[in-house]
């Protein structure tokens, strides 16, 4: 039931007694802040890990071999332990339908040179499912195809800052790039979310490293993404198999942790996942303890208004207020102004956020805000909270005696 | 329209308890002005206060207008105060922050009644006192006298059966409270029962009947010429 004359009376004894309103205001609107601002940070926090690994995809395995550590079937410890083009087929054939994407690399760093322009480069060279493992987005020409490979093409895909470094006036796509003395195509240009870095690479096919420099199939590192289908513990069974069978096919000691290595993803993430989901409890209990404390303050200013108006609600009985009046009465200012100060509140650490919010990235706090629906669920809160607020209180003023109430003078 | 029959009241006092009215008697009919005299511990303001339904007899009878007033819930209580009863008090008791017409139009707020219906009503009850010009005041920029007034026009708003003061004139210095008496005797003219509780001799006497408690009891209740306070005035 709307009832205007109600709503005329509470706006009345709020704006008649601003001190008051404006104490009680205070209290709310400092803890929704202090709310705000710290969901806000945690948000940001959560959003800097989710860029770590936005990179790449996140189904990610990533296989590299090292040095033997432990004496296994006759041979030595020391022993290096060297991929070829035959273990990439090898993990592409026996596991063909648990892997999605997979590609090979092979390292390089050459210096690069386009007319005076100069340059020192990391040089990867790769399957075409490169680009979907990476993340890579060609936003000029193409990315490096099957068909490169067959023809061993000399064809490259540079990155946004390689062109901005080399190609200072002119567009780098069709042009040829000098790498270590030979001439490449330059067929694509990309741009990677990893950060700069990532764009500084050059991209080449496998096959074209392997005959120019050093005329060998090896490989230093293969890279696959396992079928998105799989939960977490069949992805990390299937890492665990495929370093099983890698040992295996390189008489590596089962103990041994250096001789290959295998690095899954879904280990990774799920352990940030954890972080941000503790993360996510312990700002939810902080929060809701600032909250708490608010709520309390305001019950605590209600109580002591109610006992300054003792005399006024004793009046309004005397000329003949229902207890019901008198608890709607309190009850509802107690929520408005619970519910405006809170408001203000959250506009103000938003507004705060939104100021500060760049200036924060060095502290690993990315783009930190509080998005909508924190936003109606804190306003709900707040109403509930002033009406938890004002109950208490409001109880008690109902129960006044008109005869005490007026006596005290 | 007032009947009261062997009314008992104790307050407890620690273990013990005072026993305040001993069996009070007292019939008022309509139109009457009764002063209800004593000194301060006779018992004149828990009868009233009884009489105004802010507190309960522990024994005895109270009919008012025909309606038995006993065992009222809060609700009940409220509702009665509001149709039955206007309070005129001591202190005024005027809402701090609300003007003149808003604490006149309150009790009518409490009988649901809407706003623009409301104003016009306390208006034509300010216009009565003789405030019509100060109805956008604060009280506190008010006179004693007129806040009294504003306080009356606010009693008889709600159009009680009776009115009941409490002192009405205690705060108020003597020309001020002879004005205020000639107010309340023009009302009982036009045919209002009042009820006034008071220790001054002259504003007793300016009722038409004076009803003397002690120690609980009624000692004397006799019907006096009453004196005009418009002389004074």
């Amino acid at each position: 039931m709307f009832d205007l004359d109600l709503w005329r009376e509470i706006f009345q004894s709020i704006s008649k007694n601003k001190l008051r309103s404006l104490l009680s205001g205070f209290t709310v609107s400092f803890a929704i802040l202090l709310f705000t601002l710290l969901f806000g940070i945690a948000n940001g926090l959560e959003n800097t890990f989710n860029s770590f690994f936005k990179d790449d995809a996140q189904n990610s395995i990533f296989i590299r071999p090292g040095k033997t550590t432990k004496p296994y079937k006759g041979f030595k410890a020391g022993r290096d332990i060297q991929f070829k083009n035959e273990d990439y087929d090898y993990l592409k054939e026996d596991f063909g339908d648990k892997v999605q994407y997979i590609t090979s690399r092979v390292y390089k760093n050459l210096s690069a040179s386009y007319k005076d322009e100069k340059s020192s480069y990391s040089i990867r060279a790769v399957h075409p499912d490169h680009q979907y493992l990476e993340k890579t987005l060609v936003y000029e020409g193409r990315y490096i195809s099957a068909k490169d490979l067959q023809e061993s093409a000399k064809i490259v895909v540079i990155g946004r800052l390689v062109e901005e470094d080399l190609f200072t006036k002119t567009i780098a796509l069709g042009k040829y790039i000098n790498l270590g003395g030979i001439q490449y195509k330059v067929v694509g240009v990309y741009r990677d979310d990893g950060g700069d870095n990532e764009e500084r690479m050059i991209y080449m096919p496998i096959t074209t490293a392997q005959k120019i420099y050093g005329n060998n199939d090896y490989i230093d590192q293969v890279n696959l993404t396992y079928n998105p289908e799989m939960d977490f513990d069949e992805a990390l069974s299937f890492s665990n198999l495929l370093t099983k069978k890698l040992k295996e096919r390189f008489d590596v000691s089962p103990k041994d942790q250096r001789a290959v290595r295998v690095r899954n993803m879904a280990e990774a993430s799920k352990g940030v996942n954890q972080m941000t989901t503790v993360l996510g409890v312990l700002v939810l209990v902080i929060g809701m303890g600032t909250l708490i404390a608010g709520i309390v303050g305001i019950a605590n200013i209600m109580i002591f208004v109610v006992k300054e108006r003792t005399k006024e609600l004793g009046i309004r009985k005397a000329l003949g207020a229902t207890p019901k009046s008198i608890v709607t009465m309190i009850m509802l200012e107690s929520v408005i102004v619970t519910a405006l100060a809170g408001y203000l509140g959250l506009l103000l650490g938003m507004g705060i956020l939104e100021l500060i919010g760049d200036s924060l990235k060095e502290y690993f706090i990315t783009n930190p805000n509080v998005d909508t629906s924190l936003i109606i669920g804190a306003t709900i809160t707040l109403i509930i909270a002033g009406a938890i607020a004002g109950y208490v209180p409001a109880k008690r003023a109902a129960r006044i005696k008109p005869i005490v109430a007026l006596r005290d003078e | 329209m007032l009947e009261i029959k062997k009314l008992h009241k104790s307050y407890p006092i620690g273990k013990d308890s005072l026993h305040v009215l001993k069996g009070i008697d007292l019939s008022v009919q309509a139109g009457e002005l009764v002063a209800i005299m004593g000194s301060s511990g006779s018992g004149k303001s828990t009868l009233l206060n009884i009489i105004g339904m802010l507190d309960e007899a522990d024994e005895g009878d109270y009919i008012l207008d025909d309606v038995p007033i006993k065992n009222l819930n809060e609700k009940k209580a409220a509702l009665y105060r509001n149709k039955f009863l206007g309070f005129i008090f001591q202190s005024f008791n005027l809402i701090t922050y609300k003007n003149a017409l808003e604490n006149v139009s309150l009790p009518l707020y409490y009988q649901g009644m809407g706003r623009k219906e409301r104003q016009e009503k306390a208006m034509f009850h300010l216009g009565k006192v003789g405030l019509k010009d100060w109805a956008a005041h604060l009280p506190n920029e008010l006179s004693g006298g007129q806040k009294q007034r504003v306080a009356i026009a606010r009693a008889l708003a709600a159009q009680p059966k009776l009115l009941l003061a409490d002192e009405p004139t205690g705060a108020l210095d003597t020309t001020t409270s002879y004005e205020i008496m000639d107010f309340i005797q023009e009302l009982n003219d036009e045919g209002k029962t009042i009820l006034i509780v008071t220790h001054e001799e002259d504003i007793a006497n300016m009722c038409k009947r004076i009803v003397r408690l002690k120690d609980g009891v009624i000692m004397e209740d006799e019907f006096v010429n009453q004196v005009r306070a418009s002389q004074y005035v």
